[in-house]
């Protein structure tokens, strides 16, 4: 049902955990499957899932997660290597439900041409350079972002 | 009878959706997809994704845990 304007999404990632990495990026490349044009401003650690050197490795912290599958208790999940072992069981009941990884959630975003934004600011504070994003990410800042959100009819922060 | 067969059996959320688009890509207005999936989501979320899309879901059906759609390419 093309309509003459397209509807937007626009989805603000604030964190870099493998667990708060997924939801945009599902939504985003869902979104541009459905023919809606959409956007991704990655701020702060948000910025992680696009920076090739990190976004391999996002973890899970077990601190402060009662809605874990396998919830444990703070003083537990305080020791040394905790959230290396969260980590480890997050992607093998991922693995099992055979979810899509994270690399190829954003291999599916580019396809679908979904505008990946960098944030300049948290570059800039993190010692970020640009060639250490990933392909197709345009950096800009707060204006460029909500210049785009303005004509959104749909905007999320996570 | 069906154009093109995909198959995402196995598949989770959103790659039902997100396989269906690029295959309905590849072809002409009026020709079928037949696509399976196992993801429960995919009844609601196929249905969905063909109205927000102008394609017609010509038939919808689940047997043995399968989810079988036709699609028709708007």
């Amino acid at each position: 049902m093309s309509e003459e304007t397209p509807k937007r999404i626009a989805i603000i990632a604030v964190h870099g955990s493998l667990d708060m990495a997924y939801p945009p990026l599902i939504l985003a490349s869902t979104a541009a499957a459905m023919e809606m044009e959409a956007g991704i401003f990655f701020t702060f650690y948000g910025l992680d899932i696009i920076n090739k050197h990190k976004n391999k490795s996002l973890g899970v912290s077990p601190i402060a997660n009662p809605a874990a599958p396998m919830p444990v208790p703070n003083i537990i999940g305080m020791l040394p290597g905790m959230t290396a072992v969260a980590t480890g069981m997050m992607k093998n009941w991922m693995g099992k439900q055979n979810v899509a990884s994270i690399e190829s959630l954003l291999e599916m975003c580019r396809m679908g041409n979904v505008k990946l934004i960098g944030c300049q600011m948290t570059m800039d504070v993190m010692g970020v350079k640009e060639s250490d994003l990933i392909e197709g990410v345009e950096v800009g800042g707060a204006a460029t972002f909500l210049d785009y959100a303005t004509d959104a009819s749909i905007q999320l922060s996570f | 009878m069906a154009d093109k067969i995909l198959d995402c059996k196995g598949l989770s959320c959103p790659e039902p959706v997100l396989r269906t688009k690029m295959a309905i890509n590849e072809l002409e207005a009026g020709q079928i997809l037949e696509m399976s999936a196992t993801d429960s989501g995919s009844a609601n979320d196929i249905a969905a994704w063909a109205k927000r899309t102008g394609n017609e879901l010509l038939e919808s059906s689940e047997a043995d845990g399968v989810y079988t759609f036709t699609i028709k390419k708007g």
